[in-house]
């Protein structure tokens, strides 16, 4: 009961601001009539209620267990522990691929991208599908979760990887089409809310402790970046993809 | 046929009159986005399944709470959708279009700015983030290590990113009203980020980064790229696809600039 209580008053934190900034404005300086009023009312309502449902939800069933296995994956017995040269690869293989598939599951669940991808659909009147957006930006979360790890494992400088994946970005800036570009660099911030941080907060922070030499504080920061950068460079792939099949 | 079809149900039976009767689009509502939501949140389900009982060779503990923890997050998932649909949507795009037509530029930034200053402050993950980092800048000798001193840093660190978020969310609308295009601001964007990485203290540029992608919460995203997008529609001249996206990549990029330079500053 007190989750319950806690979330509501979190996502109504997260609302009131918004809510009033928007009803002070448009009193106070647009001074115009909304339309269906009620309707936004009842849609505001359902954002409130629905946004709980879902987070008590995430809390009860996905997160103990999800925060619980990156800890298990990445434990020392799980992944041999004793000094750097223990490290067998198929041990480790399954951290790559739980962050492969954790980072692929955990954004198309995202409802923020959810959000866009439905605008993105609406506004090119269809030429641009939500689902598609939504598993390409999947796609590259999971190869940008899965790199992460592989740095945290290696103990490689974190703006290496950084700076290779901008360099990406823009070179393929150039060959995309025009219209995904603003689409692509926005998937880039959206991937990371709700869902996606805890559990790969969980995946690095788990993995940096269980690596000696590694720092918990240091390394396991970072994974976030790497999940902000690679879903820009995913979509650009797939526009650049599908303008080539779509000439053909 | 036509007419054949709409006399058809006067001389029917009851029964079928009933099927006819049935509410078929109201059910078809309700059930099309608890649909969608399931196929949303089926590869989380899976994969956690799959590590559970076939890599770590576990059993799954407390499925009934897990099955309610489940259904909560279905229903949960397809209101927030309808919300969007019939709330946060139309309601940030007709603040848009009224804003459009009123030709107010100065109100429309203090507003742009004041979303992304509020918005972020409070944001559950930029507090937890922030206060990582003051503990790491304790521990590297940064700052003093007292507690004072600790949340004072934090604080500080806070208000850099919602401020750095406010500065963006202007930019950004700033961008569509003068219409920039907006490759040549985040490549210079990420130019900076590149220049002040090099220069920057190494225990800030994990949080630096981090900070771009914690500061988007789900209601602010909808909000924010609606409004882009409505702006951009109702300004002449303007396409919705290339003007009206490209606020959220603002709002994470600066986040970025912002915490590197405050680290350079304090270090």
């Amino acid at each position: 009961m007190k989750l319950w209580l806690v979330t509501l008053l979190g996502t109504l934190r997260d609302l009131l601001p918004i809510v009033l900034l928007l009803f002070g404005f448009q009193f106070g300086v647009l001074r115009k009539k909304v339309e269906h009023p009620w309707r936004i009312g009842r849609g505001l309502l359902y954002v409130l209620l629905g946004l709980t449902l879902f987070l008590i939800g995430l809390e009860q069933a996905i997160f103990p267990l999800g925060e619980l296995m990156a800890k298990q994956l990445t434990s020392v017995e799980v992944i041999g522990g004793g000094g750097a040269a223990s490290f067998a690869w198929d041990r480790m293989g399954w951290v790559y691929l739980f962050a492969l598939m954790i980072g692929f599951a955990t954004t198309l669940a995202e409802p923020a991208l959810i959000a866009v991808a439905m605008k993105a659909e609406q506004t090119s009147a269809g030429t641009i599908s939500a689902l598609g957006l939504r598993l390409s930006v999947s796609i590259g979360v999971a190869v940008g979760v899965a790199l992460g790890c592989f740095r945290i494992v290696t103990g490689t400088a974190l703006w290496l990887y950084i700076v290779a994946a901008y360099a990406t970005v823009l070179v393929l800036t150039f060959y995309a089409p025009r219209q995904i570009i603003p689409l692509a660099y926005d998937s880039g911030g959206v991937t990371t809310s709700t869902v996606t941080v805890p559990l790969l907060a969980a995946l690095g922070l788990g993995l940096a402790a269980a690596i000696p030499g590694r720092s918990p504080l240091i390394d396991g920061f970072g994974l976030i970046a790497f999940a902000s950068v690679f879903p820009i460079i995913s979509v650009l792939c797939y526009a650049i993809l599908g303008q080539r099949s779509y000439k053909k | 046929m036509g007419k054949d079809h709409a006399e058809r149900p006067s001389d029917a039976s009851p029964r079928v009159t009933l099927w006819r009767r049935f509410p078929w689009r109201a059910l078809q509502m309700v059930l099309q986005p608890l649909f969608n939501a399931m196929r949303d949140l089926a590869p989380i389900i899976g994969v956690i399944l799959f590590f559970q009982t076939v890599v770590l060779h576990r059993p799954i503990p407390n499925l009934a709470g897990m099955l309610e923890g489940l259904a909560l997050v279905l229903v949960g998932l397809a209101l927030f959708v309808r919300g969007l649909e019939i709330g946060l949507f139309p309601l940030s795009e007709a603040m848009a279009h009224s804003f459009a037509s009123k030709g107010s530029a100065f109100w429309l930034l203090i507003f742009a700015f004041l979303l992304g200053f509020s918005t972020t402050i409070a944001e559950p993950a930029l507090i937890i983030i922030a206060g990582k980092a003051a503990a790491i800048a304790a521990g590297g000798d940064v700052i003093a290590s007292t507690p004072q001193a600790i949340a004072d840093y934090a604080l500080h660190l806070r208000l850099v990113v919602a401020f750095s978020v406010g500065v963006a969310i202007v930019l950004g609308v700033l961008r569509i009203m003068i219409n920039w295009p907006l490759q040549l601001c985040i490549l210079a964007g990420y130019g900076m980020v590149t220049a002040l990485t090099m220069i920057a203290p190494a225990s800030i540029i994990g949080i630096a980064y981090d900070s771009g992608g914690v500061t988007t919460s789900t209601i602010t995203v909808p909000l924010v790229t609606a409004l882009g997008v409505g702006l951009a529609s109702s300004l002449h001249g303007r396409n919705p696809l290339l003007d009206g996206f490209g606020l959220i990549a603002f709002a994470s990029l600066l986040p970025i600039i912002f915490v590197l330079l405050y680290g350079i500053i304090i270090h």
